[in-house]
């Protein structure tokens, strides 16, 4: 068996709001104010095996780009570990260190936020990998011009800002700019959600390309499930901070375990679901500030028992690679096979 | 069935330094009480301003340059201002992508309400403000009686749409646009709000545009679809007979697009290179470039629509005839 590229270990990401200073004063006359404390991501755990696509979906708020920011290693983790290649990346040597964090790339939703607007598509694409030594400065213009082509953009427009281009073009620029250091992973933040869908499935189709020719894993995040039922083999979602599901692709949307997981399936507008009743999941995503206790979707959940309240619901496993943390449906599940 | 809203013909364009741009040229389409009338296009393709005009919002350098857009038999271009604010908000009714355009942040969602009612209404404030109530209950806002007396930034994203929905809603329109309401939120709130929608429409009989790029929105709520390129409608159908055999190649190519469990893992069919700049529109057929099925004669003048069976139209030479998209 092969070793996961990388893995993510009981990883939590806290954002901690302090008191103000108007706020300690208050506390001296006995405000009883305390710290705001948001666990955006809560103790998650995931392997990535060498060239799989494995989609991360959720819903605004579920912590699926902080999760995606702390394995690119942009930003590092509160509690647990990264490991690239079975090493944790923090506790890495210098030397290992940047090439793990050259091997983990990272594409944005909005590339016009992440190309820098006064440097010409030639910089963009060739400052890092001449800084990381992994072309000379005399060659630069050739590997940028190599790498262009790679992504479907003529060589022609090195010369260009990113102001001249158009939104499907700048996303290619930003897959330029990720793919010029030679990279083993891909982290994916909703890099298509901005596109029109004719452009979206050109973007999809060199991603699959891509993946074919160079040999890349993915780490996909998207809030579009038809995006990622198209293009992972394996799909994790999340709610409030916590991987509630984890499958296969194809058993995810065809025996979905997870309350969640089937709200959100059936809420998805397909092109053959024609003129249909919609109906409404009650209630909104909760404040991760205060999130319920126990199972976190139990407030909005068809199924939800008194044991759903108490304690985190462990992941369990109900089929071949396929894992969910609820209490009820696996039971539900055994019983029918029973 | 008699139409509502009838728009024919209609070209709107805006004065810009690059020439005079069409960015609707030449527009029918009809919609009739209680129909759903989905308006799919990509970002350019001049759905939104289409459904401004329908609105009389259309400003400068912007204007109406011809056709009519006639409401229950009433002309509506060349209406003066006054004339328009007395339809505006009372017969036909708008919802924006985002409904901060709607809602002003600096008043209580009361203020705003009570103020809408009694534009077209002479009532009290108590009777508005408990009209008010009731629309928010109906969009499915709990406690609206402590609601109103919220803010718009007290709300989250989903609960901000519903309060402009409400408001669209107040007078009981004849017409409803909706550009993109639910383009921003997640899938759980969209499905929230389009049930509402769907259930509201047919409650009060209204005859509702919707405006997406999303045709998978569309499928799952509209009778009939009208799809937008370079400011035309290519192509015009009931739902079923568009999307299970489009007739203009650049249905096709959309239908084609949009990833789905049936191609996982194989290449999407995509549409090659981009939406041309109507400010400098191809000769003949505006989808000729990138389109698979072009000839020679197709570059010559624009198509004029062809009608087919069943209230079908399409703008197309060499249309896809025995090709259906695989499911």
């Amino acid at each position: 068996m092969t070793a996961p590229i990388v893995t993510i270990e009981g990883v939590s990401k806290r954002f901690v709001k302090k008191v103000d200073l108007a706020g300690r004063i208050a506390n001296v006359m006995g405000a009883g104010l305390s710290d705001q404390v948001v666990r955006a991501v809560d103790g998650v755990d995931l392997a990535i095996m060498p060239g799989e696509v494995v989609g991360l979906v959720g819903e605004s708020g579920c912590g699926k780009s902080t999760l995606g920011r702390m394995v690119a290693g942009i930003m590092p983790p509160t509690e647990g570990r990264i490991r690239y290649r079975g090493e944790d990346v923090a506790t890495m040597a210098a030397g290992r260190r940047k090439e793990a964090d050259l091997a983990i790339q990272m594409i944005f939703q909005d590339p016009m936020a992440s190309l820098n607007p006064r440097m010409r598509v030639e910089e963009i694409v060739g400052e890092a990998p001449v800084v990381h030594g992994l072309v000379s400065a005399a060659g630069r213009r050739d590997y940028v011009a190599e790498t262009l082509t790679r992504v479907g953009l003529d060589p022609a427009v090195m010369g260009r800002f990113p102001h001249q281009f158009s939104g499907g073009q700048r996303a290619r620029i930003g897959i330029a700019r990720a793919l010029a250091v030679k990279p083993k992973v891909l982290v994916c933040d909703e890099a298509v959600a901005a596109l029109d869908v004719s452009i979206q499935a050109q973007v999809l189709n060199l991603f699959m390309d891509l993946r074919r020719d160079l040999d890349l894993t993915y780490l996909f995040v998207s809030h579009d499930l038809g995006v990622v039922e198209h293009i992972a083999d394996r799909v994790a979602v999340m709610y409030l901070g916590r991987i509630v599901e984890l499958a296969p692709a194809e058993a995810v949307f065809a025996r979905p375990m997870h309350p969640y997981t089937q709200a959100l399936l059936e809420e998805v507008p397909r092109l053959d679901a024609r003129k249909r009743a919609f109906s409404a999941l009650k209630g909104e995503i909760p404040s991760p500030l205060d999130p319920p206790e126990g199972c976190h979707f139990h407030p909005r959940c068809r199924l939800a028992l008194s044991a759903c309240r108490n304690g985190r619901p462990p992941l369990v496993t109900v089929g071949e690679g396929h894992t969910t943390a609820c209490k009820v449906t696996p039971a539900m599940l055994s019983a029918r096979v029973a | 069935m008699t139409a509502v809203l009838d728009i024919s013909d209609l070209a709107v364009t805006f004065s810009t330094r690059d020439g005079l741009v069409k960015a609707v040229d030449g527009v029918t389409l009809s919609v009739a009480r209680g129909e759903v009338l989905g308006l799919v296009g990509e970002s350019g393709s001049g759905k939104s301003v289409t459904g401004l005009a329908v609105l009389g919002l259309i400003d400068a350098p912007g204007r109406i340059a011809a056709g009519s857009i006639r409401f229950q038999g009433r002309e509506l271009v060349g209406l003066s201002e006054a004339e328009l604010r007395k339809l505006r908000g009372r017969h036909v009714a708008m919802i924006f992508q985002d409904p901060m355009t709607t809602l002003n942040p600096v008043l209580r969602v009361d203020t705003q309400m009570i103020e809408a009612i009694q534009a077209h209404e002479k009532v009290s404030d108590k009777a508005a403000r408990d009209r008010a109530a009731q629309a928010l209950t109906k969009v499915g806002i709990p406690s609206p009686q402590e609601r109103l007396n919220s803010y718009p930034h007290q709300f989250s994203g989903g609960m901000r749409q519903r309060v402009a929905i409400a408001i669209a809603l107040l007078h009981g329109p004849a017409v409803l646009v909706a550009d993109e309401p639910t383009t921003a939120l997640d899938v759980t709130i969209q499905a929230q709000i389009l049930a509402e929608v769907q259930q509201l429409c047919s409650e009060m009989g209204t005859a509702l545009i919707w405006i997406t790029h999303d045709l998978a929105v569309v499928a799952g709520l509209a009778d009939r679809i009208a799809v937008m390129y370079a400011g035309r409608i290519v192509e015009e159908g009931p739902v079923d007979a568009v999307l299970d055999a489009p007739r203009h190649p650049y249905t096709a190519g959309l239908i084609g697009s949009v990833p789905s469990r049936n191609r996982r893992g194989e290449r999407l069919a995509q549409i090659p290179g981009m939406t041309p700049s109507l400010a400098r529109l191809p000769e003949g057929c505006s989808f000729g470039p990138r389109c698979p099925r072009v000839q020679a004669d197709c570059r010559v003048a624009q198509p004029s629509p062809t009608e087919g069976a069943g209230g079908r139209r399409w703008r197309c030479v060499h249309p896809v005839v025995d090709e259906p998209v695989p499911a």
